[in-house]
């Protein structure tokens, strides 16, 4: 008995000196867990730092070859050569890729290894409210040893839009509200998950009049939004955002209903009116214009959404490509070279009378642009300079290059089409049993179709017309594939990588090629997984349906491959069928029609 | 044997430092001469007695029971928003009293989007306290009946607000994590604080009190309705900002009776038999200007003609500064000084006049019983 009061007293004395004994062995768990995630993720926590001191923010690694995502406010203000700080003690050179200024989202690139450790992608849409968060970055630019900070805290609310700013175009839509300390430095840094994934990229804070410090509620930019921007920011451009060419409102009874449509818009063209209800947009269901807001502002400008909406009743289904939001000059700021607006402009009220005050500016201590007479960025660092081609429109250029050169690779599979820069002759039969002669050449194009003639003469004079009538330029479109199998891009005055979409809103990714000649464009998709050509769309003109061409089946002939039949839409109208019987690409340039 | 209710000490370490996952705090009752051992005990085999419900339950069960609330402001600086909370099914709402609701009716947007006209049926300024009510029949709410319990600082909470006006239509408000600090009275009526509640409230390590947040509950892990989040209150002194909450245990009752109909203010301390004996301003012929905001410099509005304050030469817009050596912070503190003084006693007085100070000694009257 005596043994046993000593032993029991040895216990608790142990206990009462070494609290950790008695720590629930569930509390100790989930701690020692919290240590091995932030363990696992830390490395990927970049850092970020303008060339010459003087700024920065955080970023955080998602590739082994070294891209990394942080805010557009972040690169904005430290140029497009920056110094990167990982956890390993070791600073590297990065350059800006991509940029997303309405999405404040932008793409950098860390040179120096080939394995760089990055985060897991996770699945945003899976966040709850109540779910535990680490925030790992570079508040106040404390990681001067770029070791990152760490912060924990929960999940407040998913789903927020905030308005842009006043005086800017930063937009968060659909984004994440922390409890997760956000202080100015953490812009740009990662949002994790308890488990480690990357479910956002934090960059704003709601700020009033405690100072720029948290005040409990932070936003990060969901990392689906990104993923789908992802490919669009590695094509080196300045993206943009998307709108329907519609505006909605709410009535009390969350209602929402068209207010104002573009008659010029797909979504117009496609039966979308004035005062049809929003029934849901995107997949999504819509029950307030914020819903419609974040909807529309996860998704890059073109790619094709499906709405449902009501009229007397009745819901109908439309699928509709969206529009851009932007003129190319507010996303690159030229704007900004005029007289700068006044500190304290008056609040515009958004329609929705939901106007956050500016407090929610970017937490960033630094400006977004640098005031007059900022000191201009150091020079490019020589061995950098290669890695960075300015071009109107673009972050930088040479990565939508090397973009090009991978996806025109596809093209490989056709065969060699170098020698066929003369007349083509396509012959075969449309889906109504009618025989088909096209003939295309650097002058024109004609098509004798059934009975019918038609005609298209290219130059610098030449007004494209929608021929034959009713297929969105049918013929043009061939003589865009004719120029880009047999001469590629220098064919075209303009000709880059766009980015990824789901092909026709719905099916695999696609890589998107653009070129553009004479005002026309046509966007070519090439498939992820494959490589190859799957079709391409035309564009006579801006805002007008086009003419979309999807190949069945390539083959081959006199030695080159060409698709056995061309599926060609073109707005509400039945798809017609080219079934290809012969491609003759023998014909010299220069001969007769 | 002797039965001890005081909760074991490790317990309470538990409480204080316990990270995720959470157990629910067990109040044993630990035999005196048991105590080492079942400590012990309790350190190898604790139990994993988990929350009833998980935060994503409380929040779920939460979220739908607490409104958006709209009104007057929107000033710089005077936001026109607050929060509420639903305690009845047929709309009667909770929230602070404050000038989002000086019109008397208000916007109220309920959880799932639905945008109702709110009117005030009832106040009690001095709790920081109005009800609403809304018409509407089958709301979710909380029943004050059994759903509110009292919490120990130590433990963890969750907060619910339309803060910063984040979730202005359908979206759920926002939902904060934290620890209950403290459990205390704010120094209100000193000065330190411009907060109206007289009792103790829930200080929260969680930033809580935003633009926006008052009118928003506090409620622990578990579910259980803790507090009703006050109004932004910052420090006089150190000038920081206050996270609190004011116990529904409190205001229970005067919410019960607004809704009843049968609510009556609680009696002004001063007309109370014995807050007539004290000393008034207009005891000494000092009529102040009218105590509009919880601190009103003490001004001179007017002088009653034959007092002793006029022969003292005190005049109209004359602001008192110190009442026997002690700064007046306010006519409210103005009030409470003069209330100590002793019949017959002398009192100094300076007040301040263009700019400069005077000082006079007046003679404090004998009050009638």
């Amino acid at each position: 008995m005596t043994l046993l009061r000593y032993l029991l007293t040895i216990c608790c004395l142990m206990t009462l000196t070494q609290p950790t004994w008695g720590a629930d062995p569930l509390v100790l768990s989930a701690q020692q867990q919290r240590v091995e995630v932030i363990d696992k993720v830390s490395p990927s926590v970049v850092a970020i730092f303008a060339p010459g001191g003087g700024g920065g923010g955080s970023g955080v690694l998602i590739s082994a070859d070294g891209f990394a995502l942080t805010n557009f406010h972040v690169t904005d203000g430290v140029g497009d050569f920056m110094k990167c700080g990982l956890n390993d003690g070791v600073l590297y050179d990065a350059v800006i890729v991509g940029l997303d200024p309405s999405g404040d989202v932008a793409l950098i690139k860390l040179f120096g290894r080939d394995d760089f450790p990055h985060a897991k992608l996770g699945d945003s849409d899976l966040v709850q409210p109540g779910d535990w968060t680490f925030v790992i970055g570079n508040p106040f630019l404390l990681a001067t040893d770029f070791q990152p900070t760490v912060t924990y805290g929960i999940v407040s609310g998913v789903h927020r839009y905030q308005y842009p700013a006043a005086g800017n175009i930063l937009e968060y839509t659909d984004c994440i509200q922390v409890d997760t300390s956000i202080n100015p430095g953490n812009s740009g840094g990662p949002l994790f998950s308890a488990d480690g994934d990357l479910i956002g990229i934090n960059g704003r804070g709601s700020f009033e009049k405690r100072g720029r410090v948290n005040s409990g509620a932070g936003y990060a930019i969901s990392i689906n939004q990104i993923k789908h921007f992802l490919d669009h920011l590695k094509s080196g451009r300045i993206v943009d955002h998307a709108t329907l060419g519609a505006t909605v409102s709410t009535d009390d009874e969350g209602n929402v209903t068209v207010a104002d449509i573009l008659e010029d818009s797909e979504a117009y063209y496609r039966g979308l009116r004035e005062d049809d209800e929003i029934v849901s947009f995107g997949g999504r269901s819509i029950g307030s214009t914020n819903q419609f807001k974040n909807v529309l502002g996860i998704y890059p400008k073109g790619w094709k959404l499906p709405v449902v909406y009501r009229r007397k009743g009745e819901q109908t289904e439309i699928w509709v490509r969206l529009r851009g939001l932007h003129l190319l000059s507010e996303l690159t700021g030229e704007k900004k070279a005029g007289p700068k607006p006044p500190p304290n402009p008056e609040e515009k009220k958004p329609k929705d009378n939901k106007a956050p005050k500016d407090e929610k500016a970017p937490p960033d201590g630094q400006p977004q642009t640098p005031p007059p007479g900022h000191a201009a960025p150091p020079p490019a660092p020589e061995h950098l300079k290669k890695y960075h081609l300015k071009k109107t429109g673009f972050a930088n250029y040479y990565f939508n290059q090397l973009e090009q050169d991978r996806v025109l690779q596809g093209l490989a599979t056709w065969g060699k089409y170098d020698d066929a820069r003369g007349r083509w002759k396509l012959t075969g039969q449309v889906s109504d049993q009618t025989k088909f002669e096209a003939t295309l050449a650097d002058s024109g194009a004609g098509m004798v179709h059934g009975k019918d003639a038609f005609l298209q003469e290219f130059g610098d004079l030449a007004e494209l017309r929608d021929e034959p009538p009713g297929t969105g330029g049918l013929l043009t479109a061939w003589h865009h594939l004719r120029l880009l199998l047999s001469q590629g891009p220098k064919a075209f005055t303009d000709f880059y990588y766009l980015g990824s979409e789901p092909f026709d809103g719905q099916g695999e990714t696609v890589d998107v090629l653009v070129g553009v000649l004479a005002g026309a464009e046509s966007h070519w998709y090439f498939s992820r997984q494959s490589g190859s050509l799957l079709g391409y769309d035309f564009i006579r003109a801006e805002n007008q349906d086009r003419c979309e061409l999807r190949f069945q089946g390539l083959q081959d002939y006199s030695g080159k491959k060409f698709p056995k039949v061309i599926q060609v839409r073109h707005g509400d109208k039945s798809p017609a069928l080219y079934q290809v019987d012969a491609v003759d690409f023998s014909a010299p340039a220069n001969g007769s029609k | 044997m002797q039965v001890s209710t005081t909760r074991c000490p490790v317990k309470n370490f538990q409480t204080a430092t316990a990270g995720w996952p959470s157990r629910r705090q067990v109040h044993s009752a630990c035999s005196r001469r048991m105590w080492l051992g079942l400590v012990c005990l309790a350190l190898w085999t604790m139990p994993a007695v988990a929350f009833a419900q998980s935060s994503r339950d409380t929040i779920a069960a939460v979220t739908p029971r607490m409104v958006k609330i709209f009104g007057a402001g929107g000033l710089k600086g005077l936001q026109g928003y607050c929060s509420g909370f639903v305690v009845s099914p047929n709309g009667h709402i909770v929230t602070v009293w404050s000038h989002v609701l000086d019109q008397g009716e208000v916007t109220v947007v309920l959880d799932s989007g639905r945008k109702l006209k709110g009117k005030v049926i009832g106040a009690e300024p001095q709790l920081d306290l109005a009800v609403l009510k809304v018409e509407a029949e089958e709301l979710p709410y909380f029943d004050l009946d059994t759903q509110i319990g009292v919490a120990a600082p130590g433990t963890r909470v969750l907060a619910f607000s339309n803060m910063f006006k984040v979730a202005a239509g359908n979206e759920p408000v926002t939902v904060l994590h934290g620890v209950i600090a403290a459990l205390t009275k704010l120094e209100g009526r000193r000065g330190t604080f411009e907060i109206a509640f007289p009792g103790a409230v829930y200080v929260v390590d969680a930033i809580t009190n935003n633009s926006g947040a008052g009118g928003g509950v506090l409620v622990t892990r578990d579910g259980r309705l803790l507090a009703m989040i006050g109004k932004e209150l910052r420090n006089a002194q150190s000038n920081t900002w206050t996270n609190y909450a004011m116990p529904l245990a409190d205001l229970k009752t005067p919410i019960q009776d607004i809704i009843a109909g049968k609510y009556t203010p609680p009696v002004n301390p001063l007309e109370t038999p014995e807050g007539l004996r004290r000393h008034r301003p207009l005891d000494f012929g000092l009529v102040m200007i009218p105590d509009v905001v919880p601190r009103t410099p003490a001004y001179v509005e007017d002088v009653v003609a034959g007092s002793a304050a006029a022969s003292a030469g005190i005049k109209t817009d004359d602001l008192v500064l110190f009442v026997n050596g002690e700064l007046v912070q306010s006519c409210r503190h103005l009030n409470e000084v003069l209330g100590k003084l002793e019949d017959g006693s002398s009192v100094d007085l300076v007040f301040r006049r263009e700019g400069k100070l005077q000082t006079i000694k007046l003679l404090v009257p004998t009050k009638a019983e």
